[in-house]
């Protein structure tokens, strides 16, 4: 076994007890990079290099020289006696949204590509804080505008690591892609509706989305302010529970990071479901839409292959002395994604007025002699077109003429969907869950190209994880075998307000349960 | 011209004048320092920054409330407000809109011709301020000093009717911030701007006509003055014939004109929504409690209890409780001294104010203090010293910190009663002025009041008034 595919928690162990050093570990990963990352995302790539299929692409910039100084750091460190910390030496990659000092952060978008940032996101300082080595800043799709990384300014985007002609998922593709391939432990991203859940489950790996405010968001570039979530992305159950650790807590630099002390996650992993309450809805096993040209409600089930690895995970979790409720009703899910796509265009048109060539990133090289035409050059140039097409509904929605019609309404519903969530997780209602257990997506990963630009349709994939994020609550994905086209499969587990410790508990018991099986012993090629 | 009301509505932006900036650490108040010193990440709209509230906002604002009788909300909102202009960094100006800090509330303005006029407040909120641009050679630069320089807007019912009354409100408006101890009110560094709202119907008329703005008046005079031009301007708008536009307006202090900046046929949709990087503002009834319980006499209030207490005029009663610190002052040298509090107040108006004006001090910084003056009355009356003694000891007690018993101790200024003394010192004057003798004794007898100056002279000023006169007039009459 090489030392890159040593899980995060084991690592750190092996470094602080000096076994393995800081350096080596870092060369072990840039070598695992170097063999199966290619070139990284680029603003300027249109020539088609047929390599390029070949590779994961997770990178938008790797700072080997910038980690190299930390990992030296922490073997002095160690060899003077001192504890750097529960993620000593443990390298880890960051989704380009965050700002990291004096580094690129792009977003992925070209109005962004020569940002430098002045100072460091709260949770990535922690992690450095914590030990943690940080390698670069990977790819994801323009400013977190999608599900499959392929919206990236930066091309080529990221590969999934199980399949080279699949996407990695998204928004936090490169972070899944990262951890899948070996390339650093553990990776910062971002969930807004299911960003960080759905390319978990695509690559086969853990990814959670804390509790609204669990996580300060102070240095992440703004998305849906009132949805986004950055998170863990890891391997295993105990490797995200090590990192929510580090990146949970109070920040007086984020007024709505909530201010409760943060449980060691850690510390309770193994004590089992026994007693828990977990549920399945129906709502989950079938995908809701909205016929495009009669606007009536569509319906389709998931694949049988999700449904039973579901039905499967459900089925270990009753073994080990889980109560398994059945036909949960959360009966606004349908919702979810309509009202996302309202909510999240006004927060993010807002959020992208500052992007106006005016102070910094990108500029329109044309002479301009009149102020609106700056602005109209360098954000028509700048901004890629997802984000366009977000600004103009965004745009539309919250207009004083019809933002009660649409954004106000949509603020109602949401309201609805928390509902459902807090009837099911009552303590004194009538379901009393501990969890629901759904899938994490509905599909498995799907192939580059194929999705991309029906923007409608790559929504639903959404359907499943974005009810959480309208609710606030926490969500775990974790994986849970494979589907006949030999791609991972992801189960989700959703609970009430800072469950975390219980979801990482349910996570853990199935992890282990399952660990005898055979697809636990897959790995992917990459060559 | 007398058959036209004018309709006037106040809109005022305040600069509270708290240590930091609204929503980060940057120092607040930036008037003697350099463009973009006082910035940092999150009040210049970087990727990725939070606004973080400072609470001492949310205090001076419900106070300001209070004081203006308005309702303190249990619940307030931020909502971004939308649009694009260089100095505004994030593209969006968080303020509030629908959900404000205060609803409610009203100032009343006691008006010289003895009427007083209420003037309700529409709406009261607090914001951040944007940065500023200056053009200059062709080019456009912006200073980010003042953005997330906390604000409250406050704005007027349509309850104003002349330019006099607009006058007056900003004059009171500022009385009363000083007096909270909330904002510097200093209109010249921008600390207090109005815009105003102005439009004229006919006499008795009920219907409001469209109405004018007016921007950047920084000085009362200036409202005034713009107020006067644009009532003018309408009236001789509407006598020929013409209408009344919704025009934005420039008032150029230099020039004493007014400049259309922009017709408003249609409202800027800012396109509000709540700001999701900011919790709701809550106030609970214990905060609020808190509150009210700071809230000091207001001016008016003290105003009336002067009249009613000291039975002193309106008129020194008004500029007594002209700040907070005057008023003050003289309570306590009223209190101190004991009796008629007139004399104590014609000597706060006549002698410390002049004292206060020429060094440009407060009240409250005075080394003079009231327990000082009292004295300095108490040993007038009591004839240890004179009138003008007394007043020189004003100056004299603030130079140097010592106590006028003190200084009339070492200085030897207690009054000269000693006959002797005062008869051997005119005798003198007299010996050397025989051409003014003779001019006395030709008639002329008001010239006594020169030698009375000669003898004060000689005496430094210690000689008594009373003692003095008689014996010149027995000598000179020999
Ligand atoms: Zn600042």
């Amino acid at each position: 076994m090489q030392i890159y595919e040593l899980p995060a928690d084991m690592l750190a162990r092996l470094i602080r007890t000096r076994e393995i050093s800081a350096v080596e570990a870092l060369e072990s990963v840039l070598g695992r990079i170097a063999e199966v990352d290619g070139r990284p995302g680029s603003l300027n790539s249109s020539d088609d290099d047929p390599e390029d299929n070949e590779r994961v692409h997770a990178f938008i910039n790797l700072t080997p020289d910038r980690a190299r100084i930390q990992a030296e750091e922490i073997d002095r460190r160690t060899a003077a006696g001192e504890d750097p910390g529960p993620l000593a030496g443990v390298p880890f990659t960051v989704k380009d949204i965050f700002c990291v000092k004096d580094t690129p952060s792009t977003a992925g978008s070209k109005i962004l590509a020569n940002f430098v940032a002045p100072y460091t996101a709260t949770p990535v300082s922690r992690m450095e804080a914590a030990g943690g080595v940080m390698l670069g800043k990977v790819n994801l799709d323009e400013f977190t505008y999608g599900s499959s990384n392929e919206s990236s300014a930066f091309q080529p985007s990221p590969r999934n690591p199980w399949d080279l002609t699949r996407v990695p998922g998204g928004s936090s593709g490169g972070s899944a892609a990262a951890v899948a391939a070996g390339e650093g432990m553990l990776s910062l991203g971002t969930d807004t509706a299911g960003s960080i859940r759905q390319p978990a489950a695509f690559c086969g790996v853990v990814g959670m989305k804390p509790t609204y405010g669990r996580v300060s968001r102070y240095g992440l570039i703004a998305f849906g302010s009132s949805l986004d979530c950055p998170g863990p992305v890891a391997g295993n159950v105990t490797d995200a529970a090590l990192m929510m650790n580090t990146i949970a807590g109070p920040d007086k630099r984020d007024g709505t990071a909530a201010n409760m002390p943060v449980p060691d996650y850690t510390k309770d992993l193994k004590v089992g479901v026994r007693g828990m309450r977990i549920g399945l809805s129906s709502e989950y096993f079938r995908i809701t839409y909205f016929d495009p040209v009669t606007g009536e409600f569509d319906q389709q089930p998931i694949p049988e292959e999700i449904e039973s690895a579901v039905l499967s995970a459900a089925g270990y979790l009753a073994q080990m002395g889980a109560d398994i409720v059945e036909d949960v009703p959360m009966p606004h899910t349908k919702y979810g994604v309509p009202v996302y796509f309202v909510v999240s265009r006004v927060e993010a048109a807002s959020n992208l007025h500052r992007y106006d060539g005016v102070k910094y990133g990108y500029r329109t090289p044309d002479s301009v002699d009149y102020l609106p035409e700056l602005y109209r050059k360098s954000r028509a140039e700048g901004f890629g077109v997802q984000s366009k097409l977000r600004i103009l509904m965004g745009m539309y929605v919250s207009a004083a003429q019809y933002s009660e019609q649409y954004y106000n309404r949509a603020l109602r519903v949401r309201t609805l969907i928390r509902n459902d969530y807090e009837e099911i997780f009552d303590p004194e209602g009538e379901h009393r869950l501990d969890a629901l257990l759904t899938p994490t997506t509905p599909t498995t990963a799907f192939p580059i190209g194929e999705v991309y630009g029906d923007s409608v349709l790559m929504q639903y994939a959404d359907q499943f994880t974005v009810p959480a994020n309208h609710a606030g609550v926490p969500g775990l994905s974790i994986p849970a075998g494979f589907a006949g086209d030999g791609l991972p499969i992801g189960v989700q587990l959703l609970g009430p307000d800072f469950s975390e410790a219980k979801l990482l508990q349910i996570g853990m018991a199935y992890e282990m349960a399952t660990q005898g099986e055979e697809w636990r012993r897959q790995i992917p090629r990459i060559e | 011209m007398s058959e036209y009301e004018t309709i006037i509505g106040l809109e005022t932006h305040i600069q509270l004048n708290t240590t930091t900036k609204i929503f980060c650490s940057c120092k607040a108040d930036s008037w003697d320092d350099p463009p973009n010193s006082n910035i940092c990440p999150v009040c210049t709209g970087l990727p990725g920054v939070l606004p973080v509230l400072n609470e001492r906002v949310v205090e001076k604002g419900a106070l300001l409330a209070a004081a203006m009788q308005a309702e303190i909300q249990p619940v307030s909102y931020f909502d971004r407000k939308n649009y694009f202009y260089p100095d505004l960094p994030k593209g969006y100006q968080i303020s509030q809109y629908d959900q404000p800090l205060a609803r409610g509330g009203f100032l009343d303005l006691p008006m010289p011709e003895g009427y007083t006029r209420r003037v309700a407040i529409h709406k009261l909120h607090i914001e951040e301020d944007a940065g500023k641009t200056v053009n200059e050679d062709g080019q456009r630069l912006i200073d980010f000093n003042r953005c997330g320089v906390p604000l409250v807007e406050m704005v007027t019912g349509p309850d104003l009717r002349s330019a006099e009354e607009a006058a007056q409100y900003l004059m009171r408006l500022r009385q009363l911030l000083r007096w909270l101890g909330v904002s510097e009110a200093d209109m010249e560094k921008g600390h207090l701007r109005a815009d105003a709202n102005v439009s004229i119907r006919p006499e008795g008329a009920d219907y409001l006509n469209p109405k004018t703005e007016i921007k950047n008046v920084n000085s009362v005079v200036s409202l005034r003055d713009a107020i006067n031009a644009e009532v003018e301007r309408q009236i001789n708008q509407v006598e020929g014939g013409g209408q009344i536009e919704a025009w934005t307006l420039d008032w150029d202090d230099n020039a004493g004109v007014l400049r259309k900046m922009r017709s408003k046929e249609t409202e800027a949709d800012y396109r509000y929504f709540r700001e999701p990087d900011l919790l709701p503002v809550r106030i609970d009834e214990i905060q609020r409690e808190e509150i009210l319980a700071e809230l000091p006499e207001l001016p008016l209030e003290r105003r009336a209890r002067f009249v009613e207490q000291y039975e002193l005029p309106e008129y020194d009663a008004d500029i007594l409780t002209g700040e907070r610190g005057l008023s003050d002052y003289f309570e306590t040298a009223a209190a101190t001294y004991g009796s008629d509090p007139k004399r104590v107040s014609n000597w706060v108006m006549n002698d410390v104010l002049r004292l206060i004006n020429d060094r440009e001090l407060l009240a409250e910084e005075l080394r003079l203090t009231p327990e000082h003056l009292a004295e300095i009355i108490n040993l007038v009356d009591a004839s240890t010293i004179n009138t003008s003694t007394g007043k020189s000891l004003l100056e004299k007690v603030e130079d140097s910190g010592q106590s006028p018993a003190e200084i009339v101790e070492e200085e030897g200024l207690g009054v000269v009663s000693d006959e002797d003394a005062i008869r051997e010192i005119i005798v003198s004057v007299i010996e050397a002025n025989p051409d003014q003798v003779a001019t006395y004794q030709s008639g002329k007898t008001t010239i006594v009041g020169w030698f009375v100056g000669q003898v004060m002279k000689q005496s430094r000023g210690k000689a008594d008034l009373q003692l003095t006169r008689s014996i010149l007039e027995e000598l000179l009459t020999k």
